[in-house]
């Protein structure tokens, strides 16, 4: 458990996975990936740490992960095999807006 | 959070797709990342608390910009426009600064203690033994300081924070959602705000970047065509002068490639588009309206509403043609009276924003935003009943005649609309009876003749006759800054 905010790095124990916290509310929350809770970027991965393969779906550079409601939302800055999840549940990618090129 | 992220991730997913180009020149988003590696290595080592650029467009520009982020140091950009003596003295503001520029501009400087010239053509290219830097991740540390142009006393500095450009790329642009075949064409310099967001804007979204040291018409057509220009930014005059351009070739634009030109800078008179949507039918257009102290767009016209308006006879949808449209999805805005109260459609008053890209923040002077977050843009204007935003200009230009508020912008409408009149500025002047008046400096179209009495006689069957012109001045142009921008004080001196 780890209180997250925006602007928040971490990175994946099992994986090449990085995300950004784009929106979170207050509060602790467990956000794992690929089945093991994720680390601050200057922690290293704790022994026997591996990729379950229940949460091998792996994550998306550039793509936004949201939980059902949108309350939280992240940004994979770097992809890899985890999936993201968020206290248990899998979170989705959200899908792009599309706004015009203005520059 | 640093915007050096930005870099990372194209480098990252899509290394090998050409970055940016100028003349003969291109970096691969991975060779971007390299030296701007090698510019940060430099920084850190000099122990700048700046890094500043004096160069038109080209590759130091970016490299600068990436390197400064990831050494943690803010990137200065300057106007190369500026006097000997004004560049001196903005460059005392930010020493110890490393000066990224080129000979010939360093030849006419004399040097202000504490700035460490560096050659922009000669930046190392970086390579497998530059290290690799940690980039600092505090959101509040500044990514760009801009000088703006002040009207009176010195330029005021204004701060951008990597949470604030951050916050304005990743609520606009969907990452890597460029085709391999998108390249922008840009052409606003490197100390504008259109001009660092256009970098940043591409590398999210791993659209080519075609610089162009310097508008010209003319070569901005070339360069259009032989390199298969799909998308670009224009100011007002810069559209202006390519259409004429266009015009006066009496060919069909052989522009095939060209996708969607967004403007913004300054008014874009409603007839100039109207214009432009003519000759490049195939062409999405998009107004973005936003400042410097905002990180750039705040608005948007879209290509959808521009082509609505000129297909539509309702006059309501019509005129959305002179709107900057509606507020970004991550942007609140509110136009306000005098007294603070939050108008309604169709009432005109001050413009305030709110968002995560709003820093309204000069150095020195604080934060300019009130306690819950909004920011007085000192644009005045008004909101139609579906939100669009119409700009009546700066609320420091506003004529205050005997007690009215008269904004130029419609004067100046509705002489443009005259026949005979190829550009007109409309200002306050003294006037003993009302404290101030109307004043208009009025460029006729090549071979028209009109008299100021007809044209004041068109204003007032057409306005209240407080907004007739009491003077009308004819000119031969008038006065603009290279961004488009007239110079209004330029023109209230003349009628001094």
């Amino acid at each position: 458990m780890r209180a997250i905010k925006p602007g928040l790095r971490l990175k994946s124990a099992v994986c090449t996975t990085e995300i950004m916290v784009i929106r979170a509310p207050a509060g602790e929350v467990r956000l794992d990936c690929g089945g093991c809770e994720m680390l601050s970027v200057t922690e290293s991965a704790p022994a026997g740490a591996k990729l379950e393969p229940a949460h091998a779906g792996g994550s998306l550079i550039g793509k936004r992960y949201v939980d059902a409601e949108e309350r939280y939302e992240l940004l994979c800055t770097k992809g890899g095999e985890g999936a993201l999840s968020l206290d248990g549940t899998a979170l989705q990618i959200k899908q792009a807006k599309a706004l015009p090129s203005s520059d | 959070m640093n915007l050096s992220m930005l870099l990372d991730m194209a480098a990252d997913a899509f290394g090998e797709r050409p970055a940016v180009s100028c003349g003969a020149r291109t970096l691969t988003y991975g060779e971007l990342r390299l030296k701007a590696h090698a510019v940060a290595a430099q920084l850190k080592g000099g122990g700048f608390a700046h890094a500043a650029l004096l160069d038109t467009n080209g590759l130091a520009a970016p490299a600068t910009l990436f390197g400064s982020a990831y050494a943690g140091v803010p990137y200065v950009p300057l106007n190369y426009r500026l006097t000997d003596a004004e560049l001196n003295a903005l460059l005392s503001r930010i020493a110890p600064a490393w000066l990224v520029t080129r000979p010939e501009q360093l030849a006419r400087l004399a040097l202000p203690g504490g700035i460490t010239p560096g050659d922009g053509d000669q930046l190392p290219a970086g390579g497998a033994d530059t290290p690799v830097p940690q980039a600092p991740e505090d959101p509040r540390a500044v990514a760009i300081q801009l000088f703006t142009s002040g009207t009176t006393g010195a330029p005021k500095a204004a701060v951008l924070r990597h949470e604030n450009v951050m916050s304005y790329i990743l609520g606009t642009v969907e990452f890597g959602s460029a085709g391999a075949e998108e390249r922008a064409l840009v052409s606003v310099p490197p100390y504008h705000i259109a001009g660092i967001s256009a970098v940043l804007s591409s590398t999210y979204s791993g659209r080519h970047i075609v610089l162009l040291p310097s508008f010209d018409a003319e070569e901005w057509l070339r360069i259009a065509a032989d390199q298969r220009i799909t998308h670009a930014f224009l100011v007002p005059t810069m559209l202006v002068r390519i259409i004429e351009s266009l015009e006066a070739a009496k060919a069909a634009a052989s522009l095939p490639a060209l996708r969607a030109i967004a403007y913004g800078g300054g008014k874009m008179p409603a007839s100039v588009i109207a214009r432009a949507l003519q000759l490049l039918p195939s062409v999405d257009f998009t107004n973005a309206y936003g400042l410097t102290e905002t990180s750039a767009t705040i608005c948007l016209l879209t290509p959808e509403d521009h082509r609505n308006a000129i297909a539509s006879a309702e006059p309501a949808v019509r005129r959305r043609l002179g709107s900057v449209g509606r507020p970004l999805p991550t942007v609140e805005l509110e136009v306000r009276g005098e007294s603070g109260r939050v108008l309604g459609a169709g009432e005109p008053g001050l413009v305030f924003v709110r968002g995560g890209q709003v820093a309204g923040e000069y150095r020195g002077s604080g934060s300019l935003l009130d306690a819950q977050g909004w920011f007085a843009t000192q644009d005045r204007g008004w909101l139609d009943a579906d939100g669009y935003l119409y700009l009546e200009g700066r609320a420091d230009d506003v004529i205050v005649r005997g007690g009215e508020n008269i904004s130029p912008g419609e004067v100046e409408e509705t002489l443009l609309a005259h026949a005979a009149v190829a550009d007109a500025v409309v200002v306050a002047i003294p006037s003993e009876q009302w404290g101030e008046a109307v004043g208009a400096a009025v460029v006729l179209r090549p071979g028209a003749q009109v008299t100021a009495e007809v044209l004041q006689q068109w204003v007032r069957e057409r306005l209240r006759s407080s907004r007739v012109p009491e003077r009308v001045l004819f000119r031969g142009e008038l006065p603009y800054n290279e961004m488009g921008k007239v110079l209004r004080r330029v023109v209230r001196a003349e009628f001094a």
